[in-house]
């Protein structure tokens, strides 16, 4: 999704003179026009994150409407409290941009990836986390959150195209929906493909209702926990570890609207579970987040 | 327009009057609220004096980094009129907008909620920064102490500071000598000195952080010397200055005074400031 992403905050860049970007020293090979595009509105603030979120809150106090972008886990813990104090509980347009959420950074190791950002950013006062499922939903979602002009958090992965469109639940799209469904699935991020690899499966294909989830904390409409209800059976998906990830977001929506489930399965990131390292396939068979083990679940729902 | 002493002798009678009348309410304030961080208000009052009282214009911005000391900020705010009586009264109470380290949103005069240390002066460089692209001809000013140029932030933030070359930024340190569980010497060594801010690139001067007057003058030569060159301005300072049994004493970062004390400590106010 780095390619969409340069693409398209070029052209946000170039139509407002408000934006200005801050790197922290990352973006070769991908970020050259836009520096070039946008002059002294584009800073390279160095290899120091802490400081690079409180000056974006310092320019976002000015009138500028201020991107801050790194790979994902060095834009998100280092930077919290920054984000929390000087961002967040200010209410500043101040948009951080972490590239390679999950474990996108594959083999670069633990430190390169990003499996506990959301617990950590979401619960933050005035905060909108967006996390692309599929690379056409950048522009999109880089649209929203200049428009919207609050606290951001875009979490970019590796997407394909969205396979089909979709009904838009508040926080929950709707990429197909099943007749007489034998449950539904919802997931989060890049992560949603294997989940449209495993329902290519004959015996699961057209069964199931199926979500991504692309906005945390989630407000969701109350059609969608219909649709949940009616399915009685839901596995959520996502590239995030248990504590204040989706499954558990989600769970609580669920509860306070009365949705009564037969059947409630999450797949999540797991860590480390025996200290080896690989790619980001790796790390998802590693977690269950494989299309075979998605499957695997989804037939215990056909019995 | 530049503002010479020679022709400010108002502005120095006022400064000088301020340091007995702000001290004076920050131990009503400090007094009435049962409350701590005394010594950290009185070390830095008076380069809020020579800076938020007198220097600042009404757009640009002070940051009071080091948030400890709400209270000297309060009255400030208070004798700028931007805090009213009312207001005031209620600092420390339940339900008030003025609690021990400054809220965000809820005083125009405190643009950022601060009180974890070593957040001010990155937010500072971004104020600067965006006045740069601005092109608007405005200080910022920053007030940090001295303990809490040990954080990390500091670091990233001065040598930002100086690539930027963000002259419109004038950072005052309060070099009390004291930090939360000890010396500043003996914690960390002293990162708040001179010579360390000289090799990053500042333009450096090393003051009396209780002479208002050459606060005054060094803040009005620096807000005029658009040189590439950040500012800072380390005062050297006695914390819990002008009470005479809190000068110098750690304990006074955290207790409050009794009505003994409280008598003791106006009296010692009248008696060198008015």
């Amino acid at each position: 999704m780095r390619r969409e992403f340069s693409d398209a905050i070029e052209k946000i860049a170039i139509e407002d003179e408000k934006v200005v970007f801050i790197t922290g020293d990352l973006g070769y090979n991908a970020l050259e026009n836009l520096q070039a595009a946008m002059g002294n509105r584009f800073i390279n603030a160095g290899v120091a994150e802490q400081n690079m979120v409180g000056l974006a809150a310092g320019l976002a106090y000015k009138g500028f409407k201020v991107f801050c972008y790194s790979i994902a886990p060095f834009v998100v813990y280092r930077c919290w409290e920054q984000f929390r104090n000087d961002v967040c509980l200010h209410n500043l347009p101040v948009f951080l941009v972490g590239n390679g959420g999950g474990y996108g950074y594959g083999i670069m190791g633990s430190s390169h990836h990003a499996i506990e950002d959301l617990a950590g950013l979401s619960s933050l006062q005035n905060v909108k986390c967006w996390i692309p499922a599929f690379s056409d939903e950048v522009e999109p979602f880089l649209n929203q959150i200049v428009a919207d002009a609050r606290p951001a958090y875009l979490r970019l992965g590796a997407g394909k195209k969205t396979p089909s469109l979709d009904t838009d639940f508040g926080g929950l799209k709707l990429l197909y929906k099943a007749s007489n469904a034998k449950g539904s699935i919802v997931s989060l991020g890049p992560v949603a493909n294997n989940v449209m690899n495993a329902l290519e499966n004959e015996e699961l294909s057209g069964q199931f209702n199926v979500f991504t989830a692309y906005n945390l904390p989630m407000k969701i409409e109350k059609e969608a926990f219909q649709l949940i209800q009616e399915a009685e059976k839901l596995l959520v998906v996502e590239e995030h570890v248990s504590t204040g990830g989706l499954a558990q977001q989600l769970s609580v929506q669920l509860l306070e609207n009365g949705v009564s489930l037969k059947k409630f399965v999450s797949l999540r990131a797991e860590g480390y579970p025996d200290g080896t390292y690989g790619s980001q396939t790796y790390h998802q068979t590693q977690s269950g987040l494989d299309s075979q083990n998605i499957a695997i679940k989804l037939k215990c729902f056909m019995e | 327009m530049t503002t010479t002493i020679s022709n400010s002798i108002e502005v120095l009678q006022d400064l000088k009057k301020w340091q007995g009348t702000l001290r004076l309410k920050i131990l009503n304030m400090y007094f009435k609220a049962n409350a701590g961080h005394i010594g950290c208000s009185l070390s830095c009052i008076d380069l809020m004096i020579a800076s938020l009282m007198s220097h600042k214009r009404k757009d640009e911005v002070f940051i009071l980094s080091k948030g400890h000391a709400a209270a000297s900020l309060y009255a400030c705010l208070h004798e700028l009129g931007e805090i009213s009586d009312e207001l005031l009264s209620t600092y420390y109470k339940e339900g008030t907008v003025l609690p021990a380290h400054p809220a965000p949103n809820k005083i125009s005069g405190i643009p950022f909620a601060t009180g974890s240390l070593g957040h001010g002066l990155p937010i500072a460089l971004g104020i600067a920064q965006a006045n740069k692209i601005l092109g608007n001809d405005e200080t910022t000013y920053v007030l940090m102490s001295d303990g809490e140029t040990n954080e990390g932030t500091t670091w990233e933030a001065a040598h930002y500071a100086v690539a930027k070359q963000l002259d419109n930024l004038i950072v005052m340190i309060d070099k009390n000598g004291l930090q939360g569980f000890g010396n500043t010497n003996q914690v960390l060594g002293i990162s708040a000195d001179a010579t360390k801010w000289q090799v990053m690139g500042f333009e450096v001067a090393e003051c009396d952080g209780h002479d208002v007057e050459a606060l005054y003058q060094q803040i009005d030569f620096f807000k005029n010397n658009k040189n590439g060159l950040p500012k800072v301005i380390i005062a050297n300072t006695v914390k819990g200055k002008g009470v005479s049994y809190m000068e110098n004493r750690l304990e006074w970062h955290y207790l409050p005074m009794n009505p003994e004390q409280y008598a003791v400590a106006t009296n010692d106010i009248l008696k060198a400031y008015l």
